[in-house]
């Protein structure tokens, strides 16, 4: 569902790395039609759909929070280890210390709060660069879960299964789908519809002409439309199963993430500070609030994404979150993030983080080996980064962006200009 | 000088970007042995013109004809053309920090022996060469050791390795102190007499007028004349003439000052170095600002004009020692630039690029990014007034640009400035502290902006101007501050400011004759 949300945001959003997400979206759609014939079917069935969300939404997590630590010029290479070590605590505060789930969660978010002030704490206020400090994690935490686990799995309980593995509940009349999920399609066909009209409004208040009003129908028709089909699909599976509870975690903090950095003075110091630090620090950005703050707020979702990890999984072992900081990052630059920070969202990184992902399941599908699952993730990463650098070199915006110019001149249309003529003619022969 | 031969001819070269025509017939002839000085408004083609001459628009790019010592030249990029002998020393130097200057000279030339690089011979050569551009120094120093004006004379001496016979200086002196400069053109000078023909870009007309035999004016990619400075009398107002295609009357517009009451004053200011802490770079400063005032700092560059200016911005340079600062009778403390803004202080850098700009952003963003709180309700940004504030700057000062939506990375350098200037109008200041507010600005824009500081001004606010050019300090200010070695050396009122009087200030002790 979040992927519907994030098409929408992409199409409306107003930042250079646009053309570069377009694009992406249309690789997704593209990737996910190939494996639908390739798997006959397969790839868009209730039950795979939903072990696609279950299985990835951990990483999609941490892709949230990498994006902000990336925008701001930073990386975090410790996120798996945060994520295991997060883990094997709640996991034996809940067996051995007997204390009740929700508790366990809360103490889970409050290890990674440590954490997170822990790393925050040498970057911004030492000024250790954040690929030392994080590699560094790396290796406490991970070596941390081993010994307090003593590289032994330690099982959680029933109820705090439930944030991995459960599903929203069945209820209501029997109308042969999960009516919980209905109601959530329901609320987010409403919301694309009311942000579409919102949109309309904001480009009238600037002097602007919104699109037509059809390709505003057009547009919503697209995405109801999406919104529908997934709607039902996850909502037919299965009984008992539905779309998941950590899906649900998932677009709430997409939800909240991407208004955060769009929408607030907080997010946009972060990306002040990735695109020019030293010019930030004179507009009165707090430089080392900001670094400090995406670091700490990186290892809360790592340990998130590990409890959820966890109890998926049912237990805690000592191997948990091996290799997850290179998913998150790579979902982060896929999605259109720039190396040198000050650019990317979050809808980007997600769908980066699906392209990915439904790569992986539907090679997996097709009974291709994790050796050349790996091959083939490693060239699509670096071709998808390559292939922008040289579009950015070749001074165009991208190849799949200059594809959708037709739309996105529709999207962008000037405001109107005011008259040549209050402008001195002398002056309008200074130029640059 | 028609008897010397022509070095150089470039024929009606036209160079076309998609939709734009950035050369249109171009013509320019320099004759062997000259110093020949292209003069044009940014955006007038002078840039563009040199990438075609060195190949970075390579033969095929452009229409027209290149003669190069009597022969066509084709060049395909710029080895061709440095092998030939031409040698361009972009405004940006091309040097490597962290390498010495024998290794910074020789960089992709290195003389070899047995396939291993020759450091004895290097070290020899570069000698001989820095002895050439008087750069007196350890050819062992790294380069990021010495000042900006030697980082110049390596340059330049990287250029004889190559056997330069026609050297291009693009804005050799724009980031050079007085002293410098000067060393700079007697240089050029003595390559004049030895035979080296020069071609140099620059702002700078005085030093142009002194140094020139031939001057080509570009207007809009076109050429409009070449004047010879000698034989057809030429002075700074003829050059502004053919650049500006009309009379600029004054460089400065009209103003007659409204200034009130003191109500900024920094008294007994004391500021040492972030690193080095024996290091004072505020000495016991102490000065007053009126409403409705322009209070000029003349200073020479490292003089700690900037240094001021930063610590007093929220302690936003070097380690506070002392010292207070007195707003409208009472004394504030700022610790933090947020504290400064939230005072009504505006900063206003001197690189616009490196600390004034964040150049992802585009218009709107930039415009509002020192106040968001005021677009903001209940936290959240409010897209339409950010909108709304963008646009009525950018109509305010003509920021040229077709909507606020324009990154701002595409702009020239006025209109950035603009943008700079809006961001910090936005905030609402009582006291702005320009420094260098015209650095790399024609003298077009150069005029919208001294029009917009005088508003301000008008408006009852404080501005403080930074400027290492003399002229525009005496035109625009109503008190001259002068500073030397970190110290206020004179307060010179507006009716006995001239250069004289100031530079004397501004070197008020011997030691100044070494820097």
């Amino acid at each position: 569902m979040s992927r519907i949300k994030d098409l929408q945001k992409n199409l409306f959003g107003g930042t250079t790395s646009n053309a570069r997400q377009f694009g992406m979206i249309f690789t997704l759609v593209a990737i996910v039609l190939i494996f639908q014939i390739w798997t006959d079917g397969l790839t868009l069935r209730s039950d795979n759909l939903i072990a696609l969300f279950q299985q990835n939404s951990y990483i999609l997590i941490l892709a949230i929070g990498m994006l902000m630590v990336i925008v701001a010029g930073h990386i975090d290479l410790s996120v798996g280890s945060v994520a295991a070590f997060t883990g094997i605590l709640v996991a034996k505060s809940m067996t051995e210390w007997d204390l009740p789930w929700p508790a366990a969660i809360v103490f889970g978010l409050a290890i990674g709060a440590v954490i997170g002030a822990w790393q925050g704490f040498w970057v911004a206020y030492i000024g250790v660069p954040a690929f030392i400090v994080t590699l560094a994690g790396m290796l406490l935490f991970r070596g941390g879960n081993q010994f307090i686990g003593n590289a032994q799995s330690i099982p959680v309980p029933e109820g705090f299964r439930e944030i991995g593995s459960g599903f929203l509940p069945e209820f209501g009349p029997n109308t042969g789908y999960n009516n919980a999920t209905l109601l959530l399609g329901l609320a987010a066909a409403v919301a694309v519809v009311w942000r579409e009209l919102q949109a309309r409004k904001t480009r009238r208040a600037m002097d602007a002409d919104p699109a037509p009003m059809w390709i505003s129908i057009l547009r919503m028709a697209v995405m109801v439309g999406a919104i529908a089909f997934a709607a039902l699909r996850f909502a037919s599976g299965r009984v008992g199963t539905s779309f998941p509870i950590s899906g649900i975690i998932l677009v709430a903090l997409v939800i909240a993430y991407s208004f955060y950095t769009r929408n607030t003075a907080g997010g946009r110091h972060i990306y002040a500070v990735g695109g020019n630090s030293r010019a930030a620090e004179l507009s009165g950005v707090k430089l080392r609030r900001v670094n400090f703050l995406v670091m700490m707020n990186m290892s809360v979702l790592a340990a998130l994404a590990g409890m959820i990890f966890v109890a998926r999984s049912q237990a805690s072992g000592p191997q948990d979150g091996n290799g997850w900081e290179l998913d998150a990052i790579a979902a982060v630059f896929i999605g259109g993030a720039a190396v040198a920070g000050g650019i990317g969202t979050i809808s980007g990184s997600i769908v980066g983080g699906l392209v990915m992902a439904v790569l992986n399941n539907g090679l997996q599908l097709q009974g291709v080996g994790t050796d050349k699952v790996q091959i083939i993730k490693g060239l699509v990463l670096l071709l998808a980064v390559a292939l922008d650098v040289y579009n950015k070199s070749q001074g165009r915006f991208s190849i799949i962006g200059s594809l959708m110019r037709p739309f996105r001149r529709e999207d962008s249309t000037p405001p109107a200009s005011p008259p040549d003529a209050e402008r001195e003619p002398a002056k309008a022969a200074v130029s640059g | 000088m028609s008897d010397v031969p022509i070095l150089l001819e470039m024929r009606s070269i036209t160079k076309e970007f998609p939709g734009v025509k950035a050369l249109s017939d171009v013509n320019l002839v320099v004759r062997a042995g000259e110093i020949h000085a292209i003069c044009g408004e940014n955006g007038a083609g002078k840039s563009t013109l040199m990438k075609v001459l060195s190949g970075v628009y390579p033969y095929g790019s452009y229409d027209g004809q290149i003669v190069y010592q009597g022969a066509e030249a084709r060049y395909s990029d710029i080895r061709a053309s440095e092998n030939a002998g031409i040698v361009i020393i972009h405004q940006e130097l091309a040097l490597i920090p962290g390498m010495s200057i024998a290794e910074n000279i020789f960089l992709g030339n290195e003389p070899r022996k047995r396939g291993a690089i020759d450091w004895k011979a290097a070290n020899r050569m570069a000698l001989d060469l820095m002895a050439r551009v008087g750069l007196e120094e350890d050819p062992d120093t790294l380069v990021k050791d010495i000042g900006v004006g030697k980082q110049q004379l390596v340059e330049i001496a990287k250029a004889f390795a190559k056997d330069v016979k026609l050297l291009i200086l693009d804005e050799p002196t724009a980031a050079l102190n007085e002293a410098d400069s000067r060393h700079l053109l007697d240089l050029l000078r003595g390559f004049r007499s030895r035979g080296i023909t020069s071609i140099m870009i620059s702002h700078k007309l005085n030093e142009i007028e002194a140094i020139a035999d031939q001057i080509t004016i570009l207007r809009d990619g076109r050429t409009v004349e070449t004047l010879d400075v000698k034989a057809d009398g030429v002075d700074e107002d003829r050059i502004v003439r053919g650049m500006v295609g009309r009379e600029l009357s004054s460089r400065f517009p009209d103003h007659t000052p409204k200034i009130g009451d003191v109500f900024f004053e920094v008294r007994n200011w004391n500021v040492r170095h972030p690193i080095s802490a024996e290091r004072q770079v505020c000495k016991n400063e102490s000065f007053v600002v009126r409403r409705g005032e322009i209070v000029g700092f003349a200073g020479l560059m490292g003089a700690g004009r900037t240094e001021l200016a930063m610590s007093v911005f929220g302690r936003s340079y070097g380690v506070y020692e002392s010292g207070t600062i007195i707003k409208d009778g009472k004394e504030i403390v700022l610790k933090s630039v947020a504290d400064a803004i939230d005072n009504g202080l505006a900063y206003v850098s001197e690189d616009r690029k490196a600390l004034g700009l964040n150049l992802l952003d585009d218009i709107k963003t930039s415009t509002v990014a020192a106040k968001l709180a005021k677009i903001s309700h209940h936290g959240v940004l409010n897209e339409v007034e950010e909108y709304q504030a963008a646009e009525a700057y950018r109509k305010e000062l003509r920021t040229k640009a077709p909507t606020v939506d324009e990154s701002v990375s595409k702009l020239s350098g006025g209109n950035q400035q603009k943008v700079v200037l809006a961001k910090w109008m936005f905030t609402d200041p009582d006291l702005l502290i320009l420094d260098e507010p015209t650095r790399g600005i024609d003298v077009g824009a150069k005029y919208e902006i001294y029009g917009i500081i005088q508003r301000l001004a008008d408006q009852g606010k404080g501005v403080i101007v930074i400027s290492s050019e003399l002229p525009e300090l005496i035109g625009l200010c109503d008190r001259i501050y002068t500073v030397f070695e970190g110290a206020i050396t004179g307060e010179i009122a507006r009716a006995d400011a001239d250069p004289e009087t100031l530079m004397k200030q501004m070197t008020s002790t011997k030691k100044l004759a070494t820097r």
